[in-house]
């Protein structure tokens, strides 16, 4: 019976908005809009809150395995109520507020982090009629109530008065600065070949299969490779996750603008930092692997929200796994990554794009010339740009007395 | 090229974790409470009492409270006190033995000096770690009862230094039979009177045999 009817209306597709159907079904017909509203919203937070809690648990049992010890495995079956105990610590601790601090902006700023790093996941759609609120700009509302989280920061850091906290703040800002724009370059190439800010209309733009196989997702371009890759680093930087954790840098500025918050507040940083987390790797899923596209036709039975979950999922492992591999950054050599590195490739990658997008009506052999231009516009920049800003620093000698 | 070291970085990473999964090299973490790591034989923490008789361990202590050890404790953590009477020892022969020996575990430095001075052979070092208690104080100061362990207990976590000990006793014992003997032997050969020695010897002989088989064997 799935098989007959089109994948847009299968019963397991529309679970959701059954069920929404089912509760405001039992709500007066005025103030249906609203509990739909609310519905969303109640939903995108228990959800997210869920992920939360178990990504912390992930995070420390896979850190745990790569270093060689099974992470949490005390508080439940392998450590599953770890989360729970961890909030009801968090919640039970002494809530300290330095005399000295501002006290209002030092209560302000965490509310305001969670705050705007939840605003993001209104725009994205987590499903084929999974979406809180459609805007027609809704790439750039979200990195809009991205860029706020640092201003967030910036308040924690300058409300402590603490020399650790404000020193983390300039970081923050400097950080904000440097990886702002080549996130933003990174995404203007998908907005270009797209035609739209909406987010809807871009995963729409990645849907259809090359022979019934190959998805026309943009990560499986020249520039939306690049484009992919850029934009990962960037988000790396811009949710404050190793190796760009510099604001927190617990070795040198005790844990940064988290150095005088305690208890709740505390944990309400920590919630933020996921949330912005998977905010931006829920981004990536939607601007560069399809959305909630499945990667092959025959593949299209399962509904789309677990297939935006896999991919969301996956992303998020990897955030995981390269803050296991590598080191924190300096600062000069985090400002030198994005001022001389990214942002020359990622206006070349808009070039890339546009040339793309261009020679869309090439075909038969002028295909192939049409990948071979793309393929050599990536790779050799980047090697070239590679090879000069490591000439004399890498590969680096270490001498042993 | 810029990023190989990234990406040979993320195969590291990534290998100890499947690794994790199948490789005990990659897994070395022993989960405490419920697994114990096997300890090497030479490692040593508190002295304790060694007993020759596991049913009777206040009778068969090796110690006769020649206050040898304390004396020599650099932190003066040993205290005794002798007995006014003496009792028969493991080996039936009539020894003073300690009314109270005690150890202050929290002054304790485990630095073996103790054992060293024994001529007794009769407190070794203990392998417990597990020594946390509730009170700081009582808890703390070992009394004889608790310090007493028998030899079979010396002999499971050091059996090196047990057997060894063993057999320098039997050896010693045997010495001082045949020499018993011997002047046996002398007195019986002068037309002497009958020593009281004599029969208090043959009640030497059964009693250590029996519990040491095991130790001279070792």
């Amino acid at each position: 019976m799935i098989a007959t009817l089109p994948p847009a209306e299968s019963w397991l597709e529309r679970f959701p908005l059954l069920v929404r159907d089912w509760i405001t079904g039992h709500l007066p017909e005025s103030l249906g809009w609203l509990a739909v509203s609310l519905l969303a919203i109640v939903v995108i937070l228990a959800a997210f809150g869920l992920l939360f809690a178990y990504l912390t648990l992930a995070e420390r049992k896979i850190l745990g395995r790569i270093q060689n010890r099974p992470g949490p495995n005390r508080t439940g079956w392998f450590g599953l109520l770890q989360p729970f105990a961890d909030g009801i610590k968090a919640v039970t601790k002494e809530d300290v507020v330095p005399r000295e601090a501002d006290a209002v902006l030092h209560f302000l700023a965490p509310v305001l982090l969670v705050a705007m790093s939840l605003l993001g996941l209104a725009v994205i759609p987590f499903g084929r009629h999974l979406l809180a609120a459609n805007l027609e700009a809704g790439v750039l509302y979200f990195f809009a109530a991205g860029a706020a989280t640092e201003l967030a920061v910036f308040m924690a850091g300058w409300a402590s008065h603490n020399k650790y906290s404000l020193l983390a703040a300039m970081r923050a800002l400097a950080q904000l600065i440097s990886y702002e724009l080549p996130l933003l370059l990174s995404v203007v190439p998908v907005v270009m070949l797209a035609g739209s800010l909406s987010t809807t209309h871009i995963v729409d733009a990645q849907g259809g299969w090359t022979f019934g196989w190959i998805p026309h997702w943009h990560v499986l371009t020249p520039w939306g490779f690049a484009g992919f890759v850029m934009f990962m680093i960037a988000a790396l930087a811009e949710s404050n996750r190793s190796p760009f954790d510099l604001p927190e840098a617990e070795s040198e500025l005790i844990a940064g603008h988290l150095t005088e918050y305690s208890g709740f507040k505390y944990a309400l940083f920590f919630m933020a930092e996921y949330f912005g987390m998977c905010g931006l790797s829920a981004m990536a899923v939607t601007l560069f692997l399809g959305g909630w596209q499945a990667p092959c036709a025959f593949l299209e039975f399962i509904p789309s929200y677990v297939w935006f979950t896999a991919k969301l999922l996956t992303l998020l492992l990897g955030f995981i796994w390269i803050r296991a591999t590598l080191p924190r950054l300096r600062m000069d050599q985090l400002t030198r990554l994005a001022w001389k590195f990214l942002v020359p490739l990622t206006l070349l990658n808009l070039a890339n794009a546009a040339f793309w997008s261009l020679s869309a009506g090439w075909s038969g052999p002028m295909h192939w010339v049409r990948w071979a231009i793309a393929l050599t516009v990536v790779v050799g920049p980047f090697l070239l740009l590679g090879r000069a800003l490591t000439a004399g620093v890498a590969p680096r000698t270490y001498r042993y007395a | 090229m810029l990023g190989s070291g990234i990406l040979q970085g993320l195969a590291v990473t990534a290998k100890n974790f499947l690794g994790s999964y199948h490789d005990p090299a990659r897994y070395t973490t022993v989960e405490y409470p419920e697994v114990k790591q096997q300890l090497p034989e030479a490692f040593r923490n508190f002295p304790f009492l060694v007993t020759e008789n596991a049913t009777d361990p206040m009778g068969t202590l090796r110690c006769v409270a020649c206050q040898i050890c304390e004396k020599e404790c650099p932190p003066q953590c040993i205290f005794i006190e002798k007995s006014k009477d003496k009792k028969p020892d493991a080996n039936g022969k009539l020894q003073i033995y300690p009314v109270v020996f005690a150890i202050d575990t929290s002054v304790c430095m485990s630095c073996q000096i103790c054992v060293e001075v024994c001529p007794f052979d009769a407190i070794k070092m203990d392998q417990v770690y597990e020594i946390a208690t509730t009170d700081r104080f009582d808890a703390l100061l070992l009394n004889r009862e608790q310090l007493a362990k028998p030899n079979e207990y010396f002999h499971q976590i050091h059996p090196t230094e047990a057997a060894e000990v063993d057999a320098r006793l039997a050896a010693d014992r045997k010495a001082a039979e045949e020499k018993a003997k011997a002047a046996a032997a002398a007195k019986a050969a002068l037309p002497a009177k009958p020593a009281p020695a004599p029969v208090a010897k043959p009640a030497v002989v059964p009693p250590p045999t029996a519990p040491q088989s095991p130790g001279p064997a070792a």
